[in-house]
C-alpha cells in the first residue's frame, strides 16, 4: 500500500529525513520508534502534506500513485488518516459538523452521494459506541477544553468515522494514562482489518503491549537503522535508545 | 450647490412642508435642529470621530428627498425582507414613508402603545413630546441634526410599566431607489416603562440601482429595571449609504442588550451610545460586520458609566475581504463617581485579503479609581494550523475557510433568544459566506 524509497526531507534548509525506506502492505501494523529529534513527526507531517517541509529526494508511492502529486485534502480523501500528536482546537465547530463535512467531501471526491443527516447520525452513534466514546463529546467544539487523553480518543473516533486505508498515528500515546492508552489501543485493534494498514509512531514501547505490531522500525537521526518483529520493541525497552545510537554510528 | 447648501436652502423655502409637523414643541425642535445643521454641517476626516470613514461618497450625490407618492412593493418581495416564522408587530416604511397596508400590530393595546410618530403627535401629543429628542443630541452632531430637522415620520413605542411584550417590534426600512437617488431619515423612539421587557428589531433592505442614503436616529429610554433587546440588521446593497445613531438612556437596574449585524451597504456608520444613568445598569453590545468589495463599515460605540455599580460588555467581530475597510471604535467613559464599574470590550477581526483594512480603536477614559476595565483587539488571518487539520481530514481550503469563518461569526449569533431571528441570521450568514469572493 505504501512504498517509501530513499525519502529525504528538510525544513528551513536543515535535513531531517536522510533517506527513509519503508514498505507497508495491507493488513500490516508497523511501529516506528525513535528518540526525540529522530524525525518521527517529520515523517508523519511529510506524508500528510504539511506545509513547510521540502522533499529533496526520493519517492512515496501510495496505492500505486505518487503521493506528492496529491494535495493534503486529496490524500485524506484517498484514504490516508493522520492522527495528530497535538490536535489543534477549533472553537465554534462541533465534531459532528466537522466530521459530516469531511465525510461528505470524501464521498463527493469519490463520486458518491452525500450521507443524509439521519444516516450520518446512525453512523456516528455506532462508531462512538465501537470506540467507547460518549456521544456528548461529539456535540462539543473540536478539541476545545479536551484533556490530552480526550483529544487522542477523539482522534481515534475520527479514524473510525473516516474509515481510512492507511492510518498514521503520530505519538498517539503521548500524554495518556494507562486506561486511556488501553481504550486507544482497543479502538485500533478493533479497526484493524486485512485491507487497511497502520503506521504507529511512538517513543515508548508500552503502547505496543496493547497494539501488537507486525514490524518494528527504529528511526535515528533521520534514517531507519534497524527493523524487526515485535521483540525489537522489547529489546529497545531494555537497552534504551543509546543502543540504537551505537547501531547508527556503527553504520 | 453642494448637498448641505441645497438642504438648507430647501428647508428655508419649504419649511412648513419639510418640517411636516403642526406647530408645537416638536415643530420647534425640528426648526432648532435645522439651525444646528447649518452650524455643524457634515463632518469630515479632520474630526477625530470621522477620521477613518470617508463621508464624501455619501454627500456628493443628488438625492431626492421630496416625499412623493408611496412607492409600491409586492407582497412576495416584502416576504423576502421579513423574518420567516417570526410573529412580530411589523411596521413597514418605504423610503421613509409609512405603509399601512403592509404593517400590522399584534400586541394588545393595553400593554404597549405602538404607532407612527405622526399618529402619536395627534393622539398622544404630551407623551411623545416628553421624550422626543431628549436623548439624541442634535446640537453636537450634524447627521443627528439633519435627521431631526428633516424626519418625516417614524415609530413611537411606549411599553407600560411591569409589562412584558412577547412579540418583538420589527421595523422594516426599505430603500427603493429604482426611480432615482433617494435620501430619507428613519426615526424611532422607544420608551420601556419601569420593569417592562421589549425587543426592537430594525431591518434595512434595499431595492433599485441608484444611490441612496438613509440617515437614522433611534432613541431608547430604558426605565428602572426594564429590559430592552435591540437588533439592527443591515442588508442593503452596494449603492446604499447609511448613517445611524442609536442613543440609549438607561436607568437603575435596567438591562440593554444590543446586536448589530452589518453586511449590506456601501458605507455604513453606526453610532451606538449608551448612557448608564443609575446604579445596577447592565449593557451588552454585540456586533458582527462582514465586508467585501469596496465596502466601508464603521461601528462606533460609547458606553458612558455615569453611575457606580454598573456593568458593560462589548464584543464586535469583523470579517474583511477584498478592498473593504472596517472600523471599530469603542469608547468607554467611567466618570469620577462611577466606582465598582465593570466594563469589558473586545474586538476580533479576520482579514482575508492583502488590501482589506481594519482600524480598531479602544478609547478608555477612566476617572474613578475602584473599577475593573479591560479591552482587547485581535486582527489576523485564519489559523493555518486549523486549516491544515481540516485538510488532513479531507476538507479543502474553500470549505475549510467557510467552516472557520462561520464558526468565528456565529459566536455573535449563538445567544440570540428569539429562535426565528437566530435561524434567519444564521442562514443569511451562510449565504453571505457562500458568495464571498475569496471563497470561490
Amino acid at each position: 500500500m505504501l512504498s517509501i524509497k530513499n525519502l529525504r526531507a528538510s525544513i528551513h534548509g536543515k535535513e531531517i529525513l536522510k533517506g527513509i525506506n519503508l514498505e507497508v502492505k495491507a493488513g500490516e501494523v508497523h511501529a516506528i520508534m525513535g528518540p526525540n529529534g529522530s524525525g518521527k513527526s517529520t515523517l508523519a507531517s511529510v506524508l500528510a502534506g504539511k506545509e513547510g517541509y521540502d522533499v529533496t529526494s526520493g519517492e512515496v508511492i501510495y496505492k500505486g500513485k505518487n503521493l506528492f502529486d496529491y494535495s493534503p485534502e486529496d490524500r485524506a480523501r484517498e484514504g490516508i488518516f493522520l492522527a495528530f500528536q497535538y490536535p489543534v482546537e477549533i472553537p465554534g465547530v462541533s465534531t459532528t459538523n466537522f466530521l459530516k463535512t469531511a465525510i461528505n467531501e470524501k464521498r463527493k471526491y469519490l463520486g458518491q452521494q452525500p450521507l443524509s443527516s439521519v444516516d450520518f447520525l446512525k453512523m456516528l452513534k455506532a462508531k462512538a459506541k465501537f470506540v467507547e466514546l460518549d456521544t456528548e463529546m461529539t456535540s462539543r467544539a473540536v478539541n476545545v477544553g479536551f484533556s490530552g487523553g480526550e483529544k487522542k480518543r477523539n482522534e481515534i473516533f475520527q479514524l473510525a468515522m473516516m474509515n481510512p486505508d492507511l492510518s498514521i498515528l503520530d505519538e498517539t500515546d503521548s500524554g495518556l494514562d494507562i486506561d486511556a492508552l488501553r481504550i486507544v489501543a482497543e479502538g485500533v485493534n478493533k479497526l484493524k482489518t486485512k485491507d487497511n494498514a497502520f503506521v504507529i509512531i511512538t517513543h515508548y514501547q508500552r503502547l505496543l503491549n496493547y497494539i501488537v505490531p507486525d514490524y518494528v522500525h527504529v528511526l535515528s537521526d533521520g534514517q531507519i537503522v534497524t527493523s524487526g518483529g515485535k521483540e525489537l520493541a522489547l529489546k529497545l525497552e531494555e537497552l534504551g535508545y543509546d543502543w540504537v545510537e551505537d547501531l547508527a554510528d556503527a553504520k | 450647490m453642494d448637498l448641505k447648501e441645497k438642504l438648507i436652502s430647501d428647508y428655508r423655502l419649504h419649511e412648513s412642508k419639510l418640517n411636516g409637523f403642526a406647530r408645537g414643541k416638536i415643530y420647534n425642535i425640528k426648526l432648532d435642529a435645522e439651525r444646528y445643521f447649518e452650524l455643524l454641517g457634515f463632518p469630515n476626516r479632520k474630526q477625530e470621530d470621522w477620521r477613518f470613514t470617508n463621508v464624501n461618497p455619501i454627500i456628493t450625490n443628488n438625492y431626492n428627498y421630496d416625499l412623493g407618492a408611496q412607492p409600491q412593493i409586492s407582497e412576495e418581495d416584502l416576504q423576502n425582507f421579513l423574518v420567516p416564522g417570526l410573529k412580530a408587530n411589523t411596521i413597514v416604511f418605504i423610503n421613509g414613508i409609512y405603509s399601512d397596508k403592509h404593517s400590522k400590530i399584534i400586541t394588545e393595546k393595553g400593554k404597549a402603545y405602538i404607532g407612527t410618530i405622526k399618529d402619536t403627535q395627534k393622539s398622544n401629543k404630551e407623551l411623545i413630546e416628553k421624550y422626543f429628542a431628549g436623548n439624541a443630541d442634535y446640537k453636537t452632531d450634524g447627521f443627528t441634526a439633519l435627521n431631526t430637522a428633516y424626519m418625516n415620520d417614524g415609530v413611537f413605542i411606549h411599553v407600560s410599566k411591569n409589562t412584558e411584550i412577547k412579540e418583538p417590534v420589527l421595523i422594516l426600512n426599505i430603500t427603493d431607489s429604482s426611480k432615482g437617488e433617494i435620501m430619507y431619515h428613519p426615526r424611532v423612539l422607544l420608551v420601556a416603562g419601569e420593569s417592562s421587557k421589549v425587543s426592537l428589531i430594525e431591518i434595512y433592505e434595499s431595492d433599485g440601482e441608484n444611490f441612496s442614503f438613509s440617515n437614522a436616529v433611534t432613541e431608547i429610554y430604558s426605565e428602572n429595571n426594564s429590559e430592552v433587546h435591540y437588533y439592527k440588521i443591515q442588508n442593503e446593497c452596494d449603492k446604499s449609504y447609511h448613517v445611524g445613531t442609536t442613543q440609549v438612556r438607561q436607568e437603575r437596574d435596567s438591562r440593554f442588550n444590543s446586536l448589530t449585524v452589518s453586511w449590506g451597504g456601501s458605507v455604513i456608520r453606526n453610532n451606538l451610545n449608551a448612557s448608564l444613568q443609575n446604579k445596577g445598569a447592565d449593557t451588552i453590545m454585540k456586533g458582527l460586520f462582514i465586508a467585501s468589495g469596496n465596502q466601508q463599515i464603521d461601528n462606533h460605540t460609547l458606553v458612558d458609566h455615569a453611575s457606580p455599580y454598573c456593568h458593560s460588555n462589548e464584543l464586535y467581530k469583523g470579517i474583511m475581504d477584498e478592498n473593504s475597510n472596517g472600523v471599530f471604535n469603542g469608547k468607554i467613559m467611567v466618570r469620577k463617581d462611577a466606582q465598582k464599574t465593570n466594563a469589558y470590550q473586545m474586538n476580533k477581526n479576520i482579514i482575508l485579503s492583502k488590501s482589506a483594512l481594519v482600524n480598531s480603536k479602544p478609547q478608555l477614559e477612566i476617572f474613578a479609581d475602584d473599577v475593573k476595565c479591560s479591552h482587547g483587539a485581535t486582527t489576523g488571518q485564519l489559523d493555518n494550523e486549523q486549516l491544515f487539520y481540516l485538510k488532513a481530514r479531507g476538507i479543502g481550503e474553500k470549505e475549510g475557510k467557510k467552516l472557520l469563518l462561520y464558526a468565528f461569526a456565529n459566536e455573535i449569533l449563538e445567544d440570540i433568544p428569539i429562535d426565528d431571528l437566530k435561524v434567519y441570521l444564521e442562514k443569511k450568514l451562510s449565504e453571505k459566506l457562500e458568495k464571498n469572493n475569496s471563497l470561490k
